[in-house]
């Protein structure tokens, strides 16, 4: 089945090297706002956030629930419109992108990793990842990405075989398959116990190292901070901290 | 296989419930459709062929005796393509192992065959051989009916004398397509056959050589028909003509014209039912089904999926059942049409009835199918294509509620929690409810329409033989009688009543409009021929004027109080003028009726008499029809019985398998609307359900909640489809309707007891199935998942 498809041969191609100076920020936010409707009640949920993320870095978003660090990641996702702001990507205004834009936007540079995991139940790991490997442009292999999770093992499994903290790397290994830019994960930890969630936070750090991937950690866990390059926290939509950890700890040396 | 399409695959064979009974309605209304148009392309294909094949006439003429050089004369009429002679009589034939008379009509054909105009069809054995006058060929239903085959004799009475008569073949023809004794709507296969017998045995027998009484002839291409008749009945009037006609008034030919005309109707109204039913079952389905997957939609859009991939997907949902229902109902369709054209077979005669199944018809009703499928999953996959993958992310905001009717105070004290609760489903999507009201009624609908057929033919025969006959047999003459034949059979042993009839053949004129009809006098409405319309109304015949079926002054404009022109066609031939004095909605063909005395009068003559009814004592009843046998005069006679159970015989069959195929079919719908509003609301709802059993309820109390609901839109729906489906009778019976016959709208009890017990049976049943599935939901692992 894997080297039937063309996009998940194992020798799969290298992404084009990204060209541009390192301070040159990978997303420029500047004063992006959001408020929707839910139900009958106005949500402000960003209030005009400005920050920039570089290349490489691992950041952990920390707030409490309601803090708007989701809308943030959704918008900065292409998944959302901002009520108002901009947002560049390598100087591009993706705020200003048309659907078409956002699409290709999404399956060319970015990768989601979800709180419930948001698998197809009705596929297995392998397949759950082939879904993206499918339709991107210089993919590594589905397998490769399982192994690299750690989950060279279960590949014909279908979700619901698998425990909370495979479901969630199998999560990880189909957003990292696409080799994106940018890995952009809501609350990975959030629905998982203590050893899972660090075997989980170990397979992102490892991917950061590894394949050099700028992650975005959500979480409302103040620990996970501790094996950021960068903390960001926010409250009530707005920026209340942004600091740059001196020393990043290992997920193994973390403690909640 | 691509990801997204195993997707696709494993979770359709995971709703193969809902996703079969959507096929299954998509096949019910392509078999429909497939099926009766088969069946309609086919009976006209097997209509052109055997008319083109055996030279069937476009104009006759009948008179009572004119000259054979009349043909030569008629040839040279413009627009006359080639004409043909015959010799026809009505006899009556002592057949082995029948008490009573039948009646032969002999039609004569060449001595040596050449092709005439009429032609026969020799199924068996073969063509009479020269200087034997006692060779006949034989109609096929009638031989079959009396078990006779060629090689077989059989006696008649021709012109007062008895024949032996030898059968040498087995024969059909384009003119007896439909094979009845004149004056008769059904056919009694037993009693009345057609015997094609040498001209030259005819002429001697009838003393017609050098004449002729039937003429029949083609018509050129464009060339104009009423100007033909026309000429026609200028040459022929003084010869007894009682007016030349086309094909559509020759009775055969009617029949299945109008047959060919009904199933055309079928094949709009019930295919639309179903695919209305479709485009709604997946509307529903597909809706719910974008529902549940909100995260799964996101996830996609997250990971790149465009907007055209995922409705692709959605629209896969809609398209494969679609697509299995098609297979499985071209297959059905098939099956169906050939066995309809083999009830055909039975009904009418043709020389090949072949059946044509046309992919023509498959590819459209496939095509119309698709159509609605993409139109009912249209708004469920424009609801995924649309839904921004953030929103998407999160939980549907939970419904709102607002207080309904039941939650006033007053009532809310009376009325049970989980009573509430399917009220305020039921109010919160109102539309929904209600659409969910009106598919079901459709089934109702069609099962209330499907015995309507079944219930107006019941009274077609109450009314066709008990309310307007009372009489056992009718004597035909064979020529117009005096009045004084009445004292001959009134004396004859075994006849207990005794009442007469004279039929004219007359032309009616009202202003421009114009018709060929006879005028029928009784004797009396209050005896052995009554006066009944299709409602089982009686009506006494006025002493004066003539009284019309509705159909018959509809077709002439008039209404009672005019006065109509009335050209007789014989005897005198006078012109005269009558006034209508009544109308009556018969349910057979198109009639006049006149007191006795009165057309006497009108006619101008001593009177006459064609035919007898007679009430006889059924003891003495062989010798009596012994009697008859012999009487030069009679030219036949028609039993009531017997009309009525060969039409019993023919009707019954096809009845059944039409109630047999709406009721399946009507059964499947019903239980498809059912079944799949009960899986998605326990789908809308196992996260509730499971609260509640969580909190206490038990299994039945849980799934009062559930299948109410479903049990509350059936029980709405019953009326509202007693409604529709009287509805629909209506249209079928002033669609199905001719000037042959008309169907009377009446519904029996049974008719509604018998919808509203199988909607029920239906829905308990498909209620029990998701039921089952509500007792094996895991409570926990509801409990557990995001909504």
């Amino acid at each position: 089945m894997v080297a039937s498809s063309p996009n998940v041969s194992t020798q799969s191609h290298q992404p084009p090297p990204v060209v541009g100076v390192f301070d040159e920020p990978v997303l420029n936010i500047s004063e992006l706002s959001k408020s929707y409707v839910m139900g009958e009640v106005q949500v402000d949920a960003l209030k005009s956030v400005s920050v920039k993320f570089y290349a490489g870095e691992l950041v952990v978003l920390l707030g409490a629930s309601g803090s708007g660090k989701s809308t943030l990641i959704n918008i900065i996702g292409g998944l959302d419109v901002p009520s108002s702001g901009k947002l560049f990507f390598h100087g591009r205004e993706i705020t200003a992108a048309t659907e078409a834009e956002l699409t290709a936007y999404r399956r060319r540079s970015i990768g989601f990793v979800f709180q419930f995991y948001n698998l197809i139940s009705s596929l297995t790991a392998l397949e759950n990842v082939q879904l993206v490997t499918e339709i991107a442009e210089y993919p590594m292999s589905a397998k490769e990405a399982l192994l690299l999770v750690g989950l060279g093992h279960r590949l014909d499994h279908f979700p619901a075989q698998l425990s909370g903290g495979e479901q969630q790397r199998v999560a990880i290994a189909r957003a990292i398959a696409k080799r994106p830019e940018l890995l952009l994960c809501d609350e990975p930890t959030g629905a998982l116990d203590f050893q899972t969630g660090k075997l989980v936070l170990d397979v992102l750090e490892k991917v950061n190292r590894e394949l050099g991937t700028t992650t975005l950690v959500i979480t409302h866990n103040a620990s996970i901070a501790g094996m950021a390059d960068r903390v960001v926290r926010l409250r009530s939509g707005e920026i209340v901290e942004d600091r740059k950890n001196l020393e990043r700890l290992s997920p193994s040396e973390l403690v909640w | 296989m691509k990801p997204l399409q195993r997707k696709l695959w494993r979770e359709l064979l995971h709703l193969k419930g809902q996703m079969l009974a959507v096929a299954a309605v998509v096949a019910c209304g392509i078999s429909v459709f497939v099926s009766m148009s088969s069946v309609k392309y086919s009976l006209e294909a097997s209509r052109q062929r055997y008319y083109s094949r055996f030279r069937f006439a476009d104009v006759f003429v009948e008179v009572k005796r004119a000259p054979e050089f009349y043909r030569e004369m008629v040839s040279r009429i413009p627009g006359v393509a080639s004409v043909s002679t015959r010799i026809i009589a009505d006899v009556t034939l002592d057949v082995p192992g029948l008490d009573e008379p039948a009646t032969a009509r002999l039609v004569s054909i060449p001595e040596y065959r050449t092709p005439v105009l009429n032609d026969i069809f020799l199924k068996k054995g073969r063509y009479i051989e020269p200087g034997k006058p006692e060779e006949v060929i034989v109609s096929k239903p009638f031989l079959e009916a009396n078990h006779l085959a060629p090689g077989d004799h059989i006696s008649a009475v021709i012109n007062g004398r008895k024949k032996e008569l030898l059968i040498v073949g087995m024969g059909l023809s384009p003119e007896y397509i439909y094979e009845v004794q004149p004056g008769s709507f059904f056919p009694d296969k037993r009693r009345f056959g057609v015997f094609w017998m040498s001209r030259r045995a005819l002429e001697s027998a009838m003393n017609m050589s050098g004449a002729f009484n039937n003429m029949s002839l083609t018509l050129a291409h464009g060339a104009s028909e009423k100007d033909v008749i026309m000429q026609l009945d200028n040459l022929f009037r003084r010869y007894g003509s009682l007016g030349a006609y086309g094909r559509s008034e020759q009775l055969s030919d009617r029949f299945i014209v109008d047959e060919i005309k009904q199933v055309g109707i079928q094949i709009t109204f019930l295919p639309v039912v179903f695919l209305a039913v479709a485009v709604f079952l997946l509307n529903v389905v597909l809706r719910r089904l974008v529902a549940t997957q909100r995260d799964q939609i996101a996830v996609l859009k997250a990971m790149g999926y465009s907007n055209e991939d995922v409705g692709l997907h959605y629209l896969g949902f809609a398209l494969i059942p679609t697509a299995v229902g098609s297979v499985a109902g071209t297959l059905l369709g098939a099956w169906l049409g050939r066995g309809l054209m083999n009830i055909y077979g039975d009904f009418y005669n043709f020389a090949e009835l072949v059946y044509y199944f046309r992919f023509e018809d498959v590819a459209l009703s496939v095509l119309l199918s698709f159509g609605a499928a993409v139109f009912g999953a249209l708004g469920a996959v424009r609801k995924a294509v649309q839904l921004p993958p953030a929103e998407a992310m999160r939980p549907e905001s939970p419904a709102i509620y607002k207080p309904g009717f039941f939650d006033r105070e007053s009532l809310r004290q009376k009325i049970p929690v989980s009573l509430r609760i399917i009220v305020r489903n039921l109010e919160r999507r109102r539309w929904k409810a209600a659409l969910s009201v009106l598919m079901i009624s459709l089934a109702v609908a069609i099962l209330v329409a499907g015995r309507f057929t079944y219930d107006s033919t019941e009274r077609m025969v109450q009314v066709e033989f008990n309310a307007k006959h009372r009489e056992d047999v009718t004597v035909m003459f064979n020529n117009p009688m005096p009045l004084s034949v009445a004292y001959a059979i009134a004396s004859l042993d075994g006849v207990l009543e005794h009442e007469y009839y004279r039929e004219e053949s007359v032309k009616m004129g009202f202003g421009h409009r114009v018709r060929r009809q006879s005028i029928r006098g009784l004797q009396s409405s209050e005896g052995l021929q009554r006066l009944v319309d299709k409602n089982n109304r009686r009506l006494t015949l006025p002493q004066d004027g003539v009284v019309l079926t509705k159909t018959l002054a509809d077709i002439l404009g008039v209404r009672v109080g005019d006065r109509l022109q009335v050209d007789f066609l014989q005897g005198k031939q006078l012109h005269r003028e009558v006034v209508v004095s009544g109308t009556i909605d018969e349910i057979l063909g198109l009639s006049a009726y006149m007191n006795l005395g009165a057309l006497n009068r009108l006619a101008g003559d001593g009177g006459a008499l064609n035919a007898a009814y007679l009430r006889i004592d059924q003891a003495k009843a062989a010798p009596l029809y012994t009697t008859f046998k012999k009487m030069p005069g009679v030219a036949g006679i028609m039993m009531l019985k017997a009309m009525k159970e060969s039409f019993d015989e023919l009707i019954a069959q096809s009845m059944t398998t039409s109630t047999l195929i709406l009721t399946t079919f009507a059964c499947v719908l019903a239980f498809a609307v059912v079944y799949n509003g009960a899986r998605i609301s326990l789908s809308e709802r196992a996260r509730e359900l499971s609260s509640l059993r969580v909190l206490g309820m038990t299994e039945a109390e849980v799934s009062v909640i559930l299948l109410g609901e479903q049990a509350l839109l059936t029980i709405l729906a019953i009326p509202v489809g007693f409604l529709i489906g009287i509805g629909l009778s209506w249209l079928l019976a002033e669609g199905l309707s001719s000037e042959l016959y008309r169907l009377p709208l009446v519904f029996s009890a049974y008719n509604f007891l018998f919808a509203f017990t199988v909607i029920i049976i239906v829905s308990a049943l498909s209620g029990i199935l998701v039921r089952r599935r509500l007792v094996t939901l895991d409570l926990v692992e509801v409990l557990k998942t995001r909504e």
